[in-house]
Order: structure tokens, then sequence, then C-alpha cells
């Protein structure tokens, strides 16, 4: 569905040149979801827009729905939807309005994008909206406008820019509940960015992280907390008992990780089945004398993962 | 790996698309009719308090070649295409930050399109506007002459293409800073409209005015409006008219298609 070579793309900032994206190759295969994780300004959102065909590449080639982006950009906005990161429907528009009209903006007949449109503000609860101004939704309404939107055309290939962003709990698992059943019903390709750990790790089957403009990891979920962090086993000790206490862990797992700790120091391992290594590991620790003030096993995360490849957490500087 | 080929929706014509941004744009007057009335007032404030004025002042004689209205009211209906066209970007600049100009921008659009469709909406009023303030007119001693006024209205719609384009390219460049827009559009407007002769005629004016106006393409337009809405068909002014209306709309479809396509919005 889509594949790309070398993909770059750099921007001029007064004398500056910025290299935001430097050498993205990447295959989708049809059915896939795949989400490109990584911080802010790490070059998602300009890959996305380069696969969108909204900005041509400053070298490299890419295939999107079999289309070539930089020989034939209209050709791959037809055959594609794209849901930006900003609204999608004009704030001045009754939403009806800007339904059909984006279904006859893609060539579909009147007939055919009344009942497209109709049949998607079922889905996702927008019907009794159908006649309001837009600017009078609120963020998540506005946001399902959006998906209903970039879907008007039945797509086979959907990109998405940070569609939950600024969204509270509840609305982003509504949105990611309509996004998920559309995807069962019509199994549509996805592709999105995203800055939220938990929803690249909760919905994406293949999580893309990239990090200054380059790909640094492509796999599931899963497999990347295993091959790349492993789960975290941590226990509480006074300062007296830390260095036994390391020496000791050291041969449990990888070399401890030191934090202080209000009650005394906090040391961490790297094990497998964090779980099921504790019970063994207190107890020793206990025969040895050290007294254990408390004790934690974790299952890693994304953020373990990402930290572990480039020594930052991607939390930092997320408010 | 070779990426697998979707199939694709019909493809559409440039005219079809046009047709499509103009109802999208047109939709908002449908829902909401009452913006068009007021949009209504201006013309018919300006034709009733200046016109009065300007008839005092000439005492209706050689200066107008005849009525003052029949001189003053196709000016008036020139102004309200440079005041409706040339605004067509303030509306797109609300899009651009609101995000609903790149959502269109991702679909299969020509980029002509977006253009065009936009400045034609700015010139449906137009019409019904034109109307009203002729049949105002009317009994003040206008007289209307239909198949030259409609003519005169083709020729500013080629025009108001033009312009609507300008102040989209207008608006793409200034998509960052809002404020210049309105500096721009504003300093370009009135000049523009004063160096056409459209408000008071140029031929009392200094001689430097009536050079700058030849440099004006609206000068060119006025005076072919004048001379159709006088009723006559047989005059070379309404072929400039027709040659700066043209020039304007290509230059202007010219530089607004360029800047979509280097705009990274």
């Amino acid at each position: 569905m889509i594949h790309t070579e070398a993909l770059t793309r750099s921007f001029r900032v007064g004398k500056e040149t910025i290299e935001a994206v430097r050498g993205i190759d990447l295959d989708v295969a049809e059915g896939e979801l795949v989400a490109f994780l990584g911080p802010n300004g790490a070059g998602k959102s300009t890959t996305l827009r380069m696969l969108t065909s909204l900005l041509p590449p400053s070298s490299g080639s890419a295939q999107v729905a079999g289309v070539d982006v930089v020989a034939k950009p209209a050709e791959v906005r037809r055959r594609i939807g794209y849901i930006g990161q900003k609204d999608g429907a004009g704030h001045n528009y009754r939403v009806w309005d800007e339904l059909v009209m984006q279904g006859r903006f893609y060539g579909m007949s009147k007939a055919q994008a009344v009942a497209n449109g109709e049949d998607l503000l079922r889905t996702l609860d927008l019907d009794a909206l159908r006649m309001r101004k837009v600017s009078t939704l609120s963020g998540g309404q506005k946001r399902r406008l959006d998906i209903a939107l970039g879907l008007i055309h039945a797509p086979g290939l959907l990109f998405l820019d940070e569609p939950s962003t600024g969204m509270d709990p509840q609305n982003r698992a509504n949105l990611w509940e309509h996004i998920t059943r559309i995807r069962e019903q019509r199994g549509t390709t996805i592709v999105l960015t995203t800055h939220y750990l938990d929803e690249a790790d909760a919905m994406a089957e293949r999580v893309v992280i990239i990090d200054h403009g380059r790909i640094i990891a492509d796999d599931t979920a899963d497999a990347l907390k295993r091959k790349q962090a492993g789960d975290r086993l941590t226990v509480v000790v006074r300062p007296a008992d830390a260095d036994r206490t390391r020496g000791l862990l050291a041969t449990e797992g990888s070399e401890p990780a030191e934090k202080p700790d209000p009650d005394g120091v906090a040391l961490s391992i790297r094990v497998e089945a964090a779980s099921h290594a504790m019970p063994g590991v207190l107890e020793r620790l206990r025969t040895a004398g050290v007294d254990v003030l408390a004790a934690s096993a974790r299952q890693p995360t994304l953020d373990d993962v990402f930290l572990n490849l480039t020594g930052r957490s991607l939390r930092e500087g997320e408010s | 790996m070779v990426a697998l080929s979707l199939p694709a929706p019909p493809r559409t014509s440039v005219l079809t698309d046009v047709g499509h941004v103009w109802w999208r744009e047109t939709l908002t007057i449908v829902r909401d009719p009452f913006s068009l009335i007021f949009s209504l007032v201006q013309p018919l404030v300006f034709l009733g308090f200046f016109g009065p004025l300007l008839s005092g002042l000439a005492g209706d004689g050689a200066l107008f070649g005849g009525s003052s209205l029949q001189w003053f009211l196709p000016g008036v209906v020139v102004m309200i295409t440079m005041f409706g066209t040339s605004m067509t970007g303030a509306n797109l600049q609300f899009e651009i930050m609101t995000g609903a100009f790149e959502r269109m921008l991702a679909t299969p659009l020509a980029r002509s399109s977006l253009m065009v469709g936009r400045a034609l909406k700015e010139l449906t009023p137009l019409v019904v506007q034109a109307a009203i303030i002729t049949l105002v007119a009317i009994p003040f001693g206008f007289v209307l002459y239909p198949m030259h006024v409609v003519v005169g209205l083709v020729m500013l719609g080629i025009f108001g293409v033009g312009v609507g384009a300008l102040s989209y390219a207008l608006a793409i460049a200034a998509r960052k800073t809002e404020w210049i827009f309105w500096a721009v559009q504003q300093s370009l407007l009135f000049p523009l409209l004063i160096l056409s002769g459209m408000m008071l005629p140029l031929e009392t004016g200094p001689g430097w005015m009536q050079v700058v106006s030849k440099f004006n393409p609206l000068t060119y337009i006025v005076d072919a409006e004048r001379v159709l809405f006088s009723g006559t068909f047989g005059s070379l002014t309404i072929v400039w008219g027709f040659v700066a209306a043209l020039v304007t709309a290509a230059v202007g479809l010219f530089v607004g298609v360029r800047s979509i396509r280097k705009a990274t919005i």
C-alpha cells in the first residue's frame, strides 16, 4: 500500500536549513494499522504530509496506493483519505453541507454522497447535529466530523495526523471505538501519527518510532517492549543495605539502576517476567539479611523502549 | 515491494470542481440569507448619499456627459465588485487557521478551482446587488439597457476572478500574520478605486493622477462599464475593458496557483 525509499524533507528557516525528515524507508501492507510515534518535531507529521502529497519531498521516492506522490500528486489524493491536526470542517458551514460537499469534491454523485453521509452521521453519532453550524460543535464533535469528512469517499487508505490531541480520555476512547469499528467493517489501511504512548500501545498493531527524522524502531508494540525494554523489578531498601542489595540484584538481571526514595534507596533491574521473578528475589534478599521496605514489578511501556533507544523520555516536555 | 494500487473515484473536470467550491461557499448565503440583506445596504448608501453630492457639485452638466446617476451607478457596481472579491482572501485566511483549507487541499480538487470557486461566490451577491441598485435608480432618471448591463457584469465577473485570486494569494502569503492581509488590502483598495475615476472624474484632477490612472487596470474596467451602462456597444473602450479583465484574471490565477503549490500551510 505504501512504499518509500530514502524519503527526505528539509525546510529553510531564515539562513538555516532544518532537516525535518532524513531518510525514511517504509513499507505498509494492505489492512495494516501503523502508528508513527515520536516526540514533537521528530518528523512524523512532515512524513505524513509527504505521503499525502501535501508536501513535496526534498529527495527520495514514495509510492502511495500504487501511485508516485511526486509524479502524480493529484492521483494520490483521489485514492486516500486525510484527517489533519486541525479542524477539517469550515467553522461557518453546516455539518451536513460540509459532509456532502466533501463527497462531491471526490467526484461522487450527489446521491452517493448523501447515502454515505447519512451512513457516517449515524455511525459517528452526529445525526442530531446535521444542521448545526460547525463553530457551535464541541471539540469531540468536531473531531468526529473530521473523521466523517475523511471517510466520506470510503478510502482504502486513511491517514490521521495526531487524531486525538487535546481530547479528554473519554472522548479519545470514544473516537478510537469509532475508528476501530470502521476499520473492522471496511478493512481500511490506517497510518496515524501520535505522541501519546498509551494510544500507540493500545491501538496500533505496528509501531514505527521516529526520532530526529529517522525510523529508529519498527515492530509490534509487544515485540518492541520485549526486545528493547523488558520488565522492571524494583526494591526499596535502607541506604545501609544498598551495596549488598546491588550485588545480589546484579546476579538476577541487568546492572541495577539507583534512584533516591523517601524511605531509602530504590534499586531496579531489568528481568524477564518480573512478577514471576519477584518472590525468589525477595526470598534471597531476606536470607542475606536485607530488610526490603517496598517492592514492585512493572511491565515496560513504549516510553521505556524510547528511553532505551534514545536515552530520552518521550514524556519529557509533554504538557 | 510494489505498493498495492487502489481504485480511484471518477475524475472530475476543472469546471465541475469550480462549481463544487462555489456551491460550498454559496451554501453559507443559502443557509443565512440575512447576511445578503446587509451587503445590499452599502451600495444603496453610496448611491443615495454620494450621488446627489456629485450632481450638486457638477450641476449635472458636461462633466458627466449627461445624468450624473448614469455616470455614477456603474462606478458603484465596480466598487462593490472590488469590495467583495478583494475580501476573498479574508475568508480563506480564517480557513487556513482553522484547518479547513488543508482538508480541501488534500482532496483531488483542481488548485485553480479553489480560487475561482471562492471568487465566484463573492461575485454571486453582486448580481443581486447590481439588480437592486439599478431598479432603485430607475425612478430617479437612470435609463436601463439590460443587454449592455449583462455584458458589463460578465466583464466584472472575469475581472473579479482575477482580483479574488490575487486576494487569495495575499492571504496565503500573509497566513502567519493576519493583520498584514488587511493592511495590504486596505492600502491598495482605495488608491486603486480613486485612481480609476470611479468616485470622482479624473478629468478635473492634476496631470499626474491622469497618468497614473493609465496604469491602473481598474480605469479601463470603469470606463468600459460606463460606456456599456450608457447603452453603447460600438466602442473600443469596451474591448480595452475586456483586455484589462482578462489580463487581471490571467495574472491572478497564475500568481494564485503558484502560491498554493509553493505554500507549506
